[in-house]
Formats: C-alpha cells, sequence, structure tokens
C-alpha cells in the first residue's frame, strides 16, 4: 500500500505538442494519501484513461513525476508496481474454474498451494463467489464474472493501488447498485488505495470520499461529493454533476448586482467591478429553486415524473431553468414564479466561480 | 398506422426465447420495452423488424398480415447499441444513404439531410468521416440515418447504452421531442427504469421472454400488476418483505405493524409480501400513514443531493434512498419512518392486490 503523488505531470501524445490541444494531459498535481477511495470523473476524451495508464506504467508521462511513498516510479515496469487493474469488460480465463482464476495471480507468484488455498478462500467469501468455486468461468453472468476480475485484483496481498477502469458501464442497472455497494463495502474492509474512473457521476460521488472532476486534460475540482455538489468551482463540474446539473444562466452586471433580464438576482458570491467585461453566468442547481408567489416569472414547459420527484423545465426568456420538486408537491397552473436558495445561488466570471 | 404482435413464439434450437406475445403500437406513440439484458428486447424487436423469423403467430400491420413480407419491404429503421456507421463515407453520405438506396432527387436528399442534421447537431461535421467524431456525435450520426426516411416503424434497440452519462441524459431530453413530429410507430428498449419514466409514453415490461404488463408508463409504475414488474421497473429494487395479515392489520416477522385501509382491508387473513419503493421513506413521519422502522446500516451512498441508506434488521435488507445528505457508518443503528399508504400487497403468487 502506498501513497500516490503525481507531480507537474503533463502528457501528449505528439511528437512536438505546440499548442493546448495537443496535451491530452495539460498539468496535474495532486496526491491520494493511503487507503483512500477515489473517483476520477470526466467526460471520454477527457484525459482520465491517459491518467490511469500513467498510474499504471503503461504509458510514459512526457513531463513530471509519479511516486509512491516519495520514491519516483516513472522508471519501473507495470509488473513490478504491484497494482491490480479492473477494466470494463470483465477478463476471465474462460476454460478454467473460479477457484483458478482467482488463483492464477499467485500461482505466478510462486505461492505453495497450502497459501493459495487459504487466500482464495478469503477472497471468494468477500465477493461472494464461494458457491460457484469449482463452477467453470465460461458458463456465468457477466455480474459473476466482473467479481472474478474484482477478486483476482484483490487477491494478491502486496498491493500499492487498486484500479478500476469504468468496471460497471456494461452491467444492468439492478446489478451495478449491488456491485457497487459491495466495492463500498470492501474498501471499508480492505482500506486499501482504490482509484476509479467513470465518466458516471453517481458512480463516482457514491464510491469515492473524493472525486476528481477532469475536462479536456485539467483537473477542475478535486473534492468530496458534498463540495463538488454544492459549491462547483467551475461551470463544468456544476454541469456535469447532479442529474439534471446545474443550471448556467448569462446574466449582466448593474452596479453591484447580477441581473438576469431585469430580474436581480442576489447570489452568495462576492460582485466587484473586475468583474465587468467578461462572461458572467449565474449558477443555481435545480434542487435549490422553489416555485414562489413571487421571483423569477416563468412559464412551464415540460413535467418529467422520475419516481422520487419530479423535474420541472421552465423557460425564462430565452433560457432554460429546470428545478426538481418532491412528487407529491402540486404544480402552478399559471403564473409560475421561481425562487433561488441565495446561499446556493454563485456566479461565474468565464466559467471560474467568483 | 399500427403494428401488432399476435401470440407471437420464439424458440431456439428448443429453448423458448419469446412466450406467446401480443402487443399492440400506434404511431404517434413512444413505446418502451423495459428489461434486463436477455429479457427478451432485443429478439422482439428483430421479430417485428422481419430480422427473426417466428415459430408460430402473426405480425400485422394496419391490419395487413405481414409475417413472410421480408425485412426489405417493410420499410423499417433501426438503430443499435453499437454505433454502426459506414467508416469510408462521409458523415453526409452515412445519412443520405437510404434516401440513394430509395432513388430520391439530389434536392431532396440535400434537404432532407440538412434538416435532421440540424435538429441532431450535426450540420457543422457533414464533411467528416465516422471515425473523426465522438462516440456521441457516432451514435447521432446512426440515429440521423434512421430517421432521415420515413420508415413506418423506427426500432431504437438501447441506443444511449454506450454513451457517456451526461451525453446520455442531453439525448433523453431530445429524442421523445425528435420523435413526435413523425408520423412512426416508435419502439424503444432499455434496461433502465428512469429511461422509461422520463420518456413517458407506454411501456411493456419484460422478463425472461415474457411480456409481464404493458400500459401507460407511469400507470405501469404506479400500479404494477405483480412482482415482477414491480422489480423490473424499480432502481433501486423495491424493498420486499413478509408480513401477516390479521383482522385490519399488517404484521412484519419483526413485529412492527400498522392498520390497513381501503380493499385490502377485507382480504382473507395470512401470509402476503409486502413491497415498498426505495423513496417512500422519510427521516420524520409526515402523518399517520407512517410507520417507524429501525435497524443496522451496512453502507450508505452519498450522491452529493440524495443519500441511499443500506440497513438490515430481523426483516431482512432494506434499501431507502433520501434526499439530503445523510451519512450512517457501517453498524450504526438508524430509525426512519415509511409511507405504508404508498406500499403495495402481494398475494402467494405474487399479484399485486390494488386498493
Amino acid at each position: 500500500m502506498a501513497n500516490i503523488k503525481l507531480e507537474g505531470l503533463r502528457h501528449s501524445y505528439v511528437d512536438n505538442p505546440k499548442n493546448d490541444e495537443d496535451w491530452a494531459l495539460k498539468q496535474i498535481d495532486l496526491e491520494w494519501e493511503d487507503g483512500g477511495a477515489y473517483a476520477l470523473l470526466g467526460p471520454s476524451g477527457c484525459g482520465k484513461t491517459t491518467l490511469l495508464n500513467i498510474i499504471s506504467g503503461l504509458l510514459q508521462p512526457s513531463h513530471g513525476s509519479i511516486k509512491f511513498d516519495d520514491s519516483e516510479v516513472n522508471q519501473i515496469s507495470t509488473d513490478k508496481r504491484d497494482i491490480a487493474q479492473i477494466f470494463q469488460f470483465p477478463v476471465v480465463y474462460d476454460t478454467m474454474s473460479v477457484y483458478d482464476n482467482l488463483a492464477f495471480p499467485l500461482r505466478n507468484l510462486g505461492w505453495d498451494e497450502a497459501k493459495v488455498s487459504e487466500r482464495v478462500t478469503e477472497i471468494a467469501q468477500l465477493v461472494e463467489l464461494t458457491s460457484m468455486l469449482t463452477s467453470r468461468a465460461s458458463g456465468l453472468t457477466a455480474g459473476d464474472k466482473q467479481k472474478i476480475s474484482l477478486g483476482r485484483g484483490l487477491v494478491r496481498t502486496k498491493v500499492n493501488a487498486i484500479l478500476f477502469d469504468e468496471p460497471l458501464t456494461v452491467i444492468d442497472p439492478h446489478l451495478k447498485w449491488q456491485l457497487r455497494s459491495k466495492l463500498k463495502k470492501l474498501h471499508q474492509l480492505l482500506n486499501r488505495t482504490m482509484i476509479y474512473v467513470t465518466h458516471d457521476q453517481i458512480e463516482a460521488l457514491t464510491f469515492a470520499d473524493k472525486v476528481v472532476v477532469m475536462n479536456f486534460g485539467e483537473v477542475l475540482q478535486i473534492g468530496t461529493p458534498v463540495e463538488l455538489f454544492e459549491k462547483p468551482k467551475h461551470t463544468f463540474v456544476g454541469h456535469f454533476i447532479g442529474s439534471p446539473g446545474m443550471n448556467i444562466l448569462p446574466c449582466k452586471l448593474d452596479g453591484d448586482n447580477a441581473n438576469l433580464g431585469k430580474h436581480i438576482i442576489e447570489t452568495a458570491s462576492q460582485i466587484t467591478q473586475n468583474h465587468k467585461g467578461r462572461n458572467l453566468e449565474i449558477g443555481i442547481r435545480p434542487e435549490f429553486i422553489k416555485f414562489s408567489d413571487d421571483g423569477l416569472p416563468v412559464s412551464i414547459v415540460k413535467v418529467s415524473n422520475v419516481g422520487h420527484a419530479q423535474i420541472v423545465e421552465t423557460s425564462f426568456e430565452d433560457h432554460k431553468i429546470k428545478l426538481i420538486v418532491d412528487e407529491d408537491v402540486v404544480l402552478p397552473s399559471n403564473n409560475a414564479h421561481l425562487s433561488f436558495n441565495k446561499e446556493k445561488t454563485y456566479l461565474y466570471a468565464d466559467g471560474w466561480l467568483v | 398506422m399500427e403494428l401488432e404482435l399476435k401470440e407471437v413464439v420464439k424458440t431456439v434450437r428448443g429453448k423458448t426465447h419469446i412466450y406467446p406475445t401480443s402487443l399492440t403500437f400506434k404511431s404517434g406513440d413512444f413505446n418502451i420495452l423495459l428489461g434486463t439484458t436477455g429479457s427478451g428486447k432485443t429478439t422482439l424487436m428483430q421479430i417485428m423488424a422481419g430480422l427473426e423469423s417466428i415459430d408460430s403467430g402473426s405480425i400485422y400491420f394496419d391490419g395487413k398480415d405481414v409475417t413472410k413480407v421480408s425485412v426489405q419491404k417493410r420499410n423499417i429503421s433501426m438503430v443499435y447499441q453499437s454505433f454502426i456507421n459506414y467508416p469510408n463515407f462521409s458523415v453526409f453520405d452515412n445519412i443520405a444513404s437510404p434516401l440513394y438506396v430509395a432513388k430520391f432527387s439530389e434536392v431532396e436528399i440535400k434537404k432532407r439531410v440538412g434538416d435532421i442534421a440540424e435538429l441532431l447537431k450535426l450540420s457543422p461535421l457533414l464533411d467528416r468521416n465516422p471515425s473523426e467524431l465522438s462516440g456521441g456525435q457516432q451514435q447521432r450520426t446512426a440515429m440521423a440515418r434512421a430517421l432521415v426516411k420515413d420508415s413506418s416503424l423506427v426500432l431504437l434497440d438501447e441506443p444511449l447504452a454506450n454513451l457517456d452519462y451526461k451525453l446520455r441524459e442531453e439525448l433523453r431530453d431530445e429524442l421523445p421531442q425528435l420523435l413526435a413530429k413523425r408520423n412512426s410507430i416508435v419502439v424503444y428498449s432499455t434496461t433502465e427504469p428512469l429511461e422509461a419514466l422520463l420518456f413517458g409514453g407506454n411501456t411493456a415490461t419484460l422478463h425472461e421472454g415474457k411480456v409481464v404488463q404493458f400500459g401507460p408508463t407511469n400507470e405501469v409504475y404506479q400500479y404494477p400488476n405483480n412482482l415482477i414488474s414491480a422489480q423490473v421497473f424499480s432502481e433501486p429494487i423495491m424493498n420486499q418483505v413478509k408480513v401477516i395479515k390479521k383482522g385490519n392489520e399488517l404484521f412484519m416477522q419483526s413485529g412492527v405493524k400498522w392498520q390497513l385501509k381501503g380493499k385490502t382491508a377485507n382480504l382473507q387473513d395470512g401470509e402476503y409480501a409486502f413491497g415498498i419503493r426505495p423513496h417512500h421513506f422519510k427521516i420524520r413521519a409526515k402523518n399517520d400513514g407512517f410507520i417507524r422502522i429501525s435497524g443496522t446500516v451496512d453502507i450508505s451512498e452519498i450522491s452529493g443531493s440524495d443519500s441511499v441508506i443500506h440497513f438490515k434488521n430481523d426483516d431482512g435488507f432494506w434499501i431507502v434512498h433520501l434526499s439530503g445528505i445523510h451519512s450512517h457508518s457501517f453498524g450504526n443503528s438508524i430509525e426512519l419512518y415509511m409511507d405504508t399508504t404508498k406500499g403495495i400487497l402481494f398475494d402467494d403468487n405474487g399479484n399485486a392486490i390494488l386498493n
């Protein structure tokens, strides 16, 4: 187990990178403490897989260093880094039994069979494969195969970190819930460093203690799920986290006020004249908007019932504003007005939180 | 227009893939097939398309028997989970390909491709090759090709499953409007209950090759006809516990009890299953329909705005979905209030007893 540090990490897939777009990773500095549960979250092409490959040693970074417990591992090969990886598609030896699949990494390390048996039994219990140990892997469901991958990742006793690359993307919703909570529980039991890469905000937020949000090869914010939800530092984080994401509304500065059309919107941000001339937007999450007797006049465009709540899409002038209300709230039939929770309404200048 | 499946059966090497299935879809409706992988969604769609033969039963289109009509003659568009495009064609030619086949005039082709590209935000990309596009753009190209001609039947087989979460959200928003403008019969398959809820329309719940329930989406969600339909249309799963009915009271194994109201109060005494969705639990009782449930926390998952807590007690395992942030560690004791009026009783055979 190890503390993992990335210092001044940059990577480009082209030989002579010239402009910003040539960099798959622009500049990454971060530290992951030993035993933590982390997530790397971002859309396809944001650089998260590049970063993962650098950590596991499949890729050499163009610049910067990667350290395990303060010693640089850039030159150390993948198999010597003691990292377990679990991929989107389960990697399983179909012709072997579940037992042999789990035993495989240990036999490769030359363990004697008595010790192998002890360890495999222990891990099988953890990932709930005990009853299937003698079955051939080929006949199993996608979920059970992913459990084998997981078990094989956990079976070695000396592991610096366990990396998950979109492990639940191809799994059905019910099973996804089961495996996700299983993973979370395993982390509580084992206290190994786990790094979970995904484009799915719900997976990232529910799994990790700390989430790294990336876009265009840059880290936009690192925070706990609650921090990312309640105070996004960038409009992209606001949009990407939450379902639906934050409402981002272009606004104008009038004195010390932020105006939406002719309406003054009170925000938690300190507005100064320095913000004049920059691209200004108000960010407010659907969860922090309510219908009220006065406030911003809107018309209701669409209502979707999502079981536990209703997502209401309204329009104000040319802007779409979404809000989430409880399933049993009766919606205003006409003359709808919205009020924003001031403490959770923020101003963004050129995308960044003011 | 109307598509009707009558007692359709499909077997493969002696194994039944689709049990006798009858369904009617009308144009202008958004029809959803909801079920897990392997429940028969894709097979059913391929039967509708004429890509799969059937063992018995028949398929009618506007009253005409098309069971034996080949796929080429059925005027169908299909979109698959994996993005299928012609790699050597530009995006424009990919979208236009069905129009070339149908020998549309050049002017008409330009107009149609231009219109659908505009709708699907592909206009700036028409000159590119599919390999130069992101996954979302590739799937939008495949969709544009499916929608560019006036098909009588549009089949979408989990079209968003391979897309990024946020892109999926965006397309979920756009798709119903896009399809509503057409006079086609739309059938859409998904594994995700949330997707069905967002689209509305009609939903058929599928399980192991059988249609369990079919009706307006909200009705199927709120009034499942049995336990299987309830579970297929639930995310996370519906909590399900054993209860005993005695007089007008229900007892859980742990001794927790409550009064029955309405029709269910007149049921025969005995054992039933009680199902309740995870979001019908609250921190505080709102009225006398709420009863206290306590247990020991297994894990809690916080998503930023909501919390999902897994706990156990003498009645079994529970999953609850609460709004707001409620952090509980493994082993903590927890007390919540369950809205018993939102629960559903099921008999021995798993059939729902609706109030």
